[in-house]
């Protein structure tokens, strides 16, 4: 049934000044690029992409943002939250030769897909994106597992300067990769998939969601997608097609609105 | 779905045989906070608030849809019979096929059941509704009153080309760890399989007493449940929960389980079902 299950925070780590990851015993399997409904009581109810995946215990990671996310914030071990799901279609990664391009808090869906890449011994490449060297987080947990992990910085405090997608056309030139994984800010994974018009391209969308499960039609996209039931992820072939992509989003009484 | 074009388009391509709109109002409005829809054991509740882009906004929205084959039923929501009236006017003037009034919502306040409930209030919008616009109009009820055969007679006094039954009913879940009903509204509107017999109930009182065409609604999730709201007395039925329980293909199916049926027991129209449990 899609009813929130109220469950415990057991492990809370403030990966920098903004960003936190829950950890909780949810039992069942999620697949990375899976997202859950998070329920705040009171609150609200907000997707969340799973970036935590160890037998029963699963974790989300999350920016404050918002309402729902600031109260998020405000939680601590203990603490209890409603979840419901897997929902979506999750990452399906082939190939020997990976590469992963994560912007900002996209990062944190990636992380498992990274995981489960390495597990299969794909020989894998993360590139992290973000605003400022201060925002950094999931850097060690990517490299202790053996990825090669790559860092751009928009303003150049740490690694490449520019945007992740900028530092992931260069590498595509000198690498020959077998697919590219991606989530971000939707225009950064725009022009990725311009680089990557010839690989196999998979990535993770975004939109206001309500019911999550197929109903509402809130998050659809093109001719009928709905982000939550046929995403959230998308193949390169697919975003192609959808004129939305990178352009516009719904707001919350369904009206398009510029990115 | 329903609220885009292309949310539409898709619907089409599965076989519907026409296409209800979201309700539209005359403002854009974003409905509730989450959580706006739960699955419970045998239906789902919802309590989305009516959210919609406003009637601007959603003319272009359906004026993409000039070409599309099938007809377009605009679904309207309004607080008085002015409302109702322009809002009617401006859907008919994007080419929908037909105009459903709205008046039967269990969730928003002053916009649904409140007008829904007054057999005055409802003749009066559907008759001024009805002399403004030429194409057909629809009137959708509630279940959630006591007197729904008057509200019916009241919808055929203003000239209602159809009457829709039923619409949600209204409903509450409580999760007892936090001991808070789990919607942000509260209260929402129950949905699907477990809602149906209800709407099999009010269509064969509704068609005793009115012979204006009757379109059923409420927990169709199967070829044999349109059947039963046919053979009640409605001449169509109206799909929305099932697109969950049976994917966005539900529409093909329940049309081959319809024939299937049909021809296993010699029908060859579904005319001679009509109705057909009034005898």
């Amino acid at each position: 049934m899609n009813i929130p299950t109220i469950s415990r925070i057991t492990k809370s780590i403030k990966e920098n000044d903004e960003v936190k990851t829950f950890y909780f015993n949810f039992p069942g399997s999620v697949s990375p690029g899976q997202f859950y409904m998070i329920w705040i009581p009171g609150v609200d109810e907000i997707p969340m992409s799973v970036s935590y995946i160890q037998d029963d215990i699963k974790g989300i990671t999350f920016r404050k943002i918002g309402d729902a996310t600031n109260a998020l914030f405000q939680l601590k071990k203990g603490d209890t939250i409603g979840i419901r799901g897997p929902y979506g279609n999750g990452f399906t990664p082939k190939g020997k030769h990976l590469l992963f391009v994560g912007g900002g808090t996209g990062v944190a869906m990636l992380a498992p897909a990274v995981e489960q890449a390495r597990k299969k011994h794909s020989n894998t490449t993360m590139i992290i994106g973000m605003k400022t060297k201060k925002e950094l987080f999931f850097k060690q947990r990517l490299k202790k597992i053996g990825a090669k992990v790559l860092v751009s910085t928009d303003d150049g405090s740490l690694g490449f300067k520019g945007f992740a997608s900028e530092l992931a056309r260069d590498l595509l030139k000198k690498e020959p990769f077998d697919a590219v994984y991606t989530c971000g800010p939707e225009l950064m994974m725009k022009s990725l998939l311009n680089y990557c018009k010839k690989i196999p391209f998979q990535a993770s969308l975004e939109r206001y969601m309500k019911c999550s499960i197929g109903l509402c039609g809130q998050c659809c996209i093109g001719d009928g997608l709905r982000v939550c039931v046929d995403g959230p992820i998308f193949n390169g072939k697919t975003l192609q097609t959808i004129e939305d992509f990178g352009t516009f989003q719904r707001d919350a009484s369904g009206k398009k609105i510029p990115l | 779905m329903d609220e885009d074009a292309g949310s539409m388009k898709r619907i089409f391509t599965c076989s519907a045989g026409a296409i209800v709109t979201k309700s539209i109002g005359l403002q854009p409005r974003e409905g509730y906070p989450n959580p706006t829809v739960i699955e419970l054991e045998h239906g789902i509740l919802n309590a989305m608030g009516l959210p919609n882009p406003g009637i601007d906004h959603y003319s272009k929205e359906l004026l993409k849809l000039k070409k599309l084959p099938i007809p377009i039923i605009g679904s309207i929501y309004g607080a008085n019979i002015e409302e109702f009236t322009l809002l009617a006017k401006k859907m008919e003037q994007t080419g929908v096929a037909a105009v459903e009034l709205n008046i039967s919502c269990p969730h928003a306040k002053h916009l649904g059941q409140e007008i829904g409930c007054d057999p005055g209030l409802v003749q009066d919008i559907t008759f001024s509704v009805k002399n403004r616009v030429k194409i057909p109009v629809f009137v959708k009820i509630s279940p959630n009153i006591t007197n729904i055969i008057e509200i019916a007679q009241a919808a055929k006094k203003g000239h209602a080309d159809a009457i829709v039954a039923i619409n949600t009913v209204k409903a509450m879940k409580i999760d007892l760890e936090t001991q808070h009903p789990i919607l942000a509204n509260k209260i929402g509107g129950y949905s699907g399989k477990a809602i149906k017999p209800i709407g099999i109930r009010c269509v064969y009182e509704i068609a005793q007493s009115v012979d204006i065409p009757l379109i059923g609604v409420g927990g169709v999730t199967t070829g044999e449940d349109a059947l039963e709201y046919i053979l009640a007395g409605a001449s169509a039925v109206q799909i929305g929960s099932a697109v969950y329980y049976r994917g966005v293909d539900v529409f093909t199916t329940i049309c081959k389980e319809i024939e299937c049926w049909m021809k296993q027991h010699h029908y060859n129209s579904l005319s001679e079902l009509i109705g057909a449990a009034h005898a």
